[in-house]
C-alpha cells in the first residue's frame, strides 16, 4: 500500500553516496521534494535516467529537489551496493542526493513497489503525485510527461490533474 | 528453428518483448512457436544460465551474445540499443539477425 495522497512524507536520515547523512529536514527550504525510488541494476531506472536528470536541472531554479533512494537488497544484487551507488553516480555526474536505504525502512514506509516510482511532496510535504515519470520508458515514444505536469501544477499551488500512475519498472529488491 | 523465451515473472518486460518477438517473426514469415519458460528460483536461473528477463534464444543461441554470460540471476534484463540507449528489451534489429 503506497503513501496516499495527502499524507506527509515519512521521516527519515539515510547515508548519500557523497559520504554525509541526509534527512527529510535538510529539504526544508525544496518547495517541492521528489523522492525517487530507485537503483542501479534496473534497465527502466537506466531508461529514464537521462530524464530524471534533466527535471531536476530545468526545476532546479524553481526550488525542486530530487532525491534518488535505492532500497534494494545488495546481496542479492551487488550492483545496487553502496559502493555501485557511488560509481553510478559519479559515472552519470547525477545532479540530485542518492542515499541508500539499506534497512530498506524508507520503501516500506513510502509503499514504494518499483524503480523507478515517484514520489512528489509539496511544500507541506503532503503527497501531490505518484507514480511514473512519464507514460513510456522510449524517450522518443512519451505523450504523457506526469511528474513535469505535477510539478507545474504544485509549483502553480494547484492539483495536478493527474495524482496517479502505475510505475513501471522492476520490483523493489527485498531482504529475505 | 527452436525459439525459447525465458522470464521472470518479477519483471514485466517479458510481454512487450513476446509482442515484438511474435510481430517480428510474422513480418519474416517465420512459422515457428515461441516456447515460454517461467524462471522462478534461484536455482532454476542457475540451471537455465539465465542472464536476466527476458532471455530469448535462437537455436540455443541468445539474441544478444554479449550479454548472455552475465551473473544468472532473477532480474531484469539490460539491452544496449545501437543508438547508447539502455532498453529492458532486445530491440528488433537483435531479433531480426537472429532470426537470419
Amino acid at each position: 500500500m503506497n503513501v496516499a495522497l495527502a499524507q506527509t512524507a515519512p521521516p527519515f536520515t539515510l547515508p548519500g553516496v557523497d559520504g554525509r547523512d541526509h534527512s527529510l529536514d535538510d529539504y526544508s527550504d525544496a518547495r517541492v521534494l521528489v523522492l525517487v525510488q530507485s537503483c542501479n541494476h534496473c534497465p527502466y531506472v537506466r531508461a529514464w535516467e537521462s530524464r530524471l536528470i534533466a527535471i531536476q536541472k530545468d526545476y532546479a531554479e524553481r526550488g525542486v529537489r530530487v532525491v534518488a533512494i535505492s532500497s534494494n537488497d545488495a546481496a542479492s544484487h551487488p550492483e545496487d551496493s553502496f559502493e555501485e551507488m557511488q560509481t553510478r553516480a559519479r559515472e552519470r555526474s547525477f545532479n540530485f542526493d542518492y542515499l541508500y536505504d539499506e534497512q530498506q525502512s524508507i520503501a516500506r514506509a513510502l509503499g514504494s513497489e518499483r524503480t523507478p516510482e515517484v514520489f512528489v511532496f509539496d511544500g507541506d510535504r503532503k503527497l501531490a503525485y505518484h507514480g511514473a515519470i512519464d507514460d513510456n520508458r522510449d524517450e522518443t515514444a512519451v505523450s504523457a510527461h506526469y511528474l513535469r505536469d505535477a510539478l507545474d501544477a504544485v509549483l502553480d499551488e494547484a492539483a495536478p490533474a493527474v495524482t496517479d500512475t502505475p510505475a513501471v519498472g522492476c520490483t523493489v529488491k527485498w531482504r529475505t | 528453428m527452436k525459439i525459447e523465451l525465458l522470464y521472470w515473472d518479477g519483471c514485466p518486460s517479458h510481454p512487450e518483448a513476446l509482442a515484438l518477438l511474435n510481430l517480428v517473426l510474422v513480418e519474416r514469415g517465420v512459422d515457428a512457436n515461441v516456447e515460454l519458460r517461467e524462471v522462478r528460483t534461484d536455482e532454476e536461473a542457475q540451471q537455465l544460465r539465465f542472464p536476466g528477463s527476458p532471455t530469448i534464444r535462437v537455436d540455443g543461441r541468445d539474441v544478444d551474445a554479449s550479454g548472455a554470460d552475465s551473473r544468472p540471476a532473477l532480474t531484469c534484463r539490460i539491452y544496449h540499443l545501437a543508438d547508447g540507449r539502455v532498453s529492458p528489451i532486445p530491440s528488433r534489429e537483435q531479433l531480426e539477425e537472429a532470426l537470419t
